[in-house]
Order: structure tokens, then sequence, then C-alpha cells
């Protein structure tokens, strides 16, 4: 049974397809059989981060309306040979993701994959409610800040309410925390919500927590994922949240602020 | 459950006790003009609220003649008004009989008790008439385990509610009773939303954006001195939202 895990947030600009890249990228390279669906039509980023946008031929737009098959679609990764990601449109409206087409995309895709990540569109609107309709599992990316955690919120409570899962009656869908741009220092000036904080208001397991860092901006802008930085703190704190996903236990790292001294980050290269 | 009479037989109907709030106009004396301006004053301020709703006229306090007391004017003006009147409570045999002209139904007055104190909730008292027989079914409170989010909104029309878990801002409970949050409440809870002034709100910490006991308000700015963030009931004392710590209740 493929697992079907939504990447949302409510909020926008919080790093969800960041985190889609980072997420997907680190279970294919565990050996799982993945696919990275962009769900966000008009705004395709994700083929960006994934660095294959020029490879993209055909959408998933493209596969809803029977315009092209799946395999046409899909752009298998050149640095991870188990992961594949299915491209978004540009230039349709969101309400091309009819609720059938998408079932029916998501049922072929499940035959053959391990692990399905829908990227969600930032909102509450038709392309979030599509993203997450068919999830099993739910990432919900929050920042450290009052709306984000507001956001955040709203999002879960549709996905309580108006899910597939939630439609049916079935076990809801489970959800983890991912807090994302985590500057420890300005916690503890109290400018940006603390993990205890964000964990308190929204009441789900915390996932994972990843560092606020210029890494993540670099790697996104050379369309890599931030995952394959492993020496960074981003990059671990995103390899650490994948073994989670996967059952693993691992401490939580990078919520509190190591100061490095000058010996420490000669031996262990930062 | 509500069909346990001889087994294949269905009856036509089945009579059961209920217990409805209602609004009573409270009736000092009777002028035709005056009533149905005040009236419609009244309902302007709370149009909603007004539209259609049951109305008994009390003469527990009537101070006026008997002969200038129309029954028929007064459910005119509130038929004009949307407002249906059924019957009334109180007064003396002459009026009772005027009222039975007129078609509407008798109740009794509500005793001594709130004879010389008016604020004592009127609305909330009336329709404990004397029940029937049977033994009262108190509506069954509503229970809810999962945190309500932002956004999403829970109504219990009929009892009390109870939540095992948070209320998130931007989230709203309603209750026609009272409301109970096992869990910090960050939304907004409006209890008693029927008018029953007895209605209370009880949580673990107050963090609420808003809390109303039939229809008295009061919003997160006028509740940071009080209670904040700390275990409290929220009850209304003459009119007025009184927010207590649980600790000391």
């Amino acid at each position: 049974m493929a697992r079907i895990i939504v990447v949302t947030s409510g909020k926008g600009g919080v790093g969800k397809t960041t985190t889609s890249a980072s997420i997907s990228t680190g279970l294919a390279k565990r050996g799982h059989k993945t696919v990275v669906v962009d769900f966000d039509v008009g705004l395709r980023n994700l083929d960006l981060i994934m660095n294959c946008e020029r490879r993209v031929v055909y959408d998933f737009v493209n596969v809803i309306q029977g315009d092209a098959t799946l395999n046409q679609a899909l752009i298998r990764d050149k640095r991870v040979d188990t992961l594949y990601i299915l491209p978004t449109s540009q230039t349709r409206e969101k309400e091309a993701l009819t609720k059938e087409g998408v079932e029916k995309v998501i049922n072929e895709l499940a035959e053959t994959f391990d692990y399905i990540i829908c990227d969600s569109p930032a909102g509450i609107e038709h392309g979030a409610l599509m993203a997450l309709y068919y999830a099993d599992e739910a990432v919900v990316v929050t920042n450290p800040e009052v709306s984000s955690v507001r956001d955040s919120d709203r999002i879960l409570g549709i996905l309580q309410s108006k899910s597939r899962r939630a439609e049916m009656g079935e076990d809801p869908v489970k959800e983890h925390l991912l807090l994302t741009r985590y500057n420890p220092d300005r916690v503890e000036r109290g400018e940006m919500l603390s993990v205890a904080d964000v964990e308190e208001i929204l009441a789900i397991p915390l996932l994972g927590v990843i560092p606020e860092s210029q890494v993540v901006l670099n790697a996104s802008n050379q369309g890599l994922p931030v995952i394959l930085e492993t020496e960074s703190d981003a990059g671990q704190a995103y390899d650490d949240a994948v073994a989670r996903l996967l059952g693993e236990e691992r401490e939580q790292r990078f919520m509190t602020n190591q100061k490095k001294g000058f010996f420490s980050r000669m031996f262990k290269g930062g | 459950m509500s069909n346990i009479t001889a087994p294949g037989v269905q009856q036509v109907f089945q009579l059961k006790s209920a217990s409805v709030s209602m609004t009573a106009l409270e009736l000092y004396y009777f002028d035709n003009d005056e009533f149905e301006e005040t009236l419609r004053n009244k309902i302007s301020q709370a149009p909603g609220f007004f539209r259609d709703i049951p109305l008994i006229i009390s003469l527990e306090k009537y101070e006026g003649l008997d002969s200038e007391l129309d029954f028929f004017k007064i459910i005119g003006a509130c038929r004009r008004n949307s407002i249906h009147v059924i019957g009334v409570r109180g007064g003396n045999d002459d009026q009772r009989r005027l009222a039975r002209g007129a078609s509407l139904a008798l109740m009794p007055g509500s005793g001594q008790r709130d004879k010389d104190h008016e604020t004592t909730a009127e609305v909330a008292d009336t329709p404990a008439a004397p029940a029937p027989q049977t033994a009262k079914e108190a509506a069954p409170a509503k229970i809810i385990s999962q945190p309500v989010r932002s956004g999403q909104q829970v109504h219990a029309p009929e009892g009390d509610l109870v939540i095992l878990a948070p209320v998130q801002a931007g989230a709203e409970v309603l209750a026609a009773g009272s409301i109970h949050v096992y869990g910090p409440l960050r939304g907004r809870a409006l209890a008693g939303i029927h008018g029953s002034e007895s209605a209370r709100i009880f949580c673990q910490s107050l963090e609420a954006e808003l809390v109303s006991i039939a229809g008295h308000y009061k919003i997160s700015e006028d509740l940071q001195n009080n209670g904040w963030k700390s275990a409290v009931q929220i009850q209304l004392r003459d009119d007025l939202l009184v927010v207590a710590p649980l600790d000391k209740a």
C-alpha cells in the first residue's frame, strides 16, 4: 500500500515546496520508490527546486485531462533513481484539478509507488483541498510565528473534516508538525515562538525542527533539495525528519543554540 | 426510542414532556400605539433574534385597568412584527378570562419568588410550568474529544457542551446550556444562546477571544485583568459577566 503524504501549511512561504523536495528525496534515497506531485497549478515551483524544469513536457493537468499518460508526464530524478516528479501546469487554473481526475492519477501512482508526496499550494482553496483530500498523513509545515501557527491550526481542522478519510469516517489523517525557519537565538530574545509554544498550541506530534539557514536558500536557488546538503544543519534536520517519518526514533536536534568554539568548528566542519 | 408501543402499531403521536426557553413580555399597562412602538424599537435592536419567536404575556406586574387589556390588539401588534403570542402568565380571574377569549394558553404565575426583585431570570424561569408526571429528561450534553480548530464551529443546540481538548483561536463553540472546556479556551464561547441566563462557561485556561452568556458578552481585551490564562468559571450576575477562579469556587 502506498502511503500518501500531503505537505501543507495554510500559509504561504513557510517552506512547503522545500520540504516536499527534501522529504521525497530522503525517502527515495532510502530505497523507497517515491513520487512528488506538485498541486500548485499556475505557480509551478517544485520542478525548479528539483532542478528538472527544463525536462517538463507534459504535466499533472495533461494527465487528468487525458492528453498524456502518466508515464509521459513523470520525470525521473537525475540524482536519486527511485525518485520521480509529477510537475504541475503553469498555465491552467486550479479548477483543472477535479476530484475524480486527481483520484484517478493518485490511484494509478499508488500501483507502482511506495510513497506519494503531495506538495500543496498555500491557502485553503480548491488546490489545497485537492492536495490533502486523498492523504493518509499530513506534514504540517509551520514557522514559529503567530500567524503561521493560526493557519496551520486552520488546515488541521480541514484535514479532520474535509479529507477523504474524514468524509468516509475512516481513521483520521495522521498529523506531523514540522517547524521550519527555526532560529534559537531569536527564540531566546523572545522574537519567535519556541518549539514548546507551537507544540502546546497545535497539540500534534513533532516530526522535526529545521533551523533557519542560508544553506536552504542557496540550495533552492541551485535546484538542489537541501537534504542532499548532508553537511548542513538543515540537511541533517530533514534527514532526521524523514527517519522519524519511517518510524525511527531520533532525538530532536537544532532546538537550542550551540555556540561552537573555534576547535569544534575546525574539526567537525560546521 | 420514540416508538415503544405495541409491536407493529405506530401511533399518530406521543406526548412528551418538553421544556423550552421562552421570552416573556412583562406588561405594565396597555396602550395600543405605545405598545406597538415600543415593540418595534425592541425588535430593531436585534431583528434576527425576535423573528418568529413564541411570546408569553406576563400579567403579574400589570397595573392598568382590566378594561384596557385588549388581547386581540396585543396579538395583532405582535403578529405584524412576526412574533407569536401563545399564552399569558399570572393575572387575575377576569384577565385570564379575557385571555381565554382570545384563544391564549393560560400558565400559572411564577409564584412569589421574583415579585420583589425584577432581575431574577424571567426568561429562564418561565417554561418551568408544572411538567406532566413523566420524569423530566435533560437534553444530553454534547461531548467533543478532538481539538476544535480555527475556523471550526461546534454547536450544542439543546444541552451543555463538553470539550475535552483545546478550543483554538478562531474557533467557535456554542451551547444552549453551559460550556465546559477541559483545556485552554482560545476561541469564542457562547453559552445560553437561547437566553438561558443560568448557563455558565468553565475552562482550564481562559485565553478566549470572546465569551458570551445569554447575549451578554466580553471580548478578550476586557478579560485580560481577571483570571487570564487560569482556570475559571464565568457566569451572569445581575446582567454582568463575572469571572471567578475555579479553585475558589
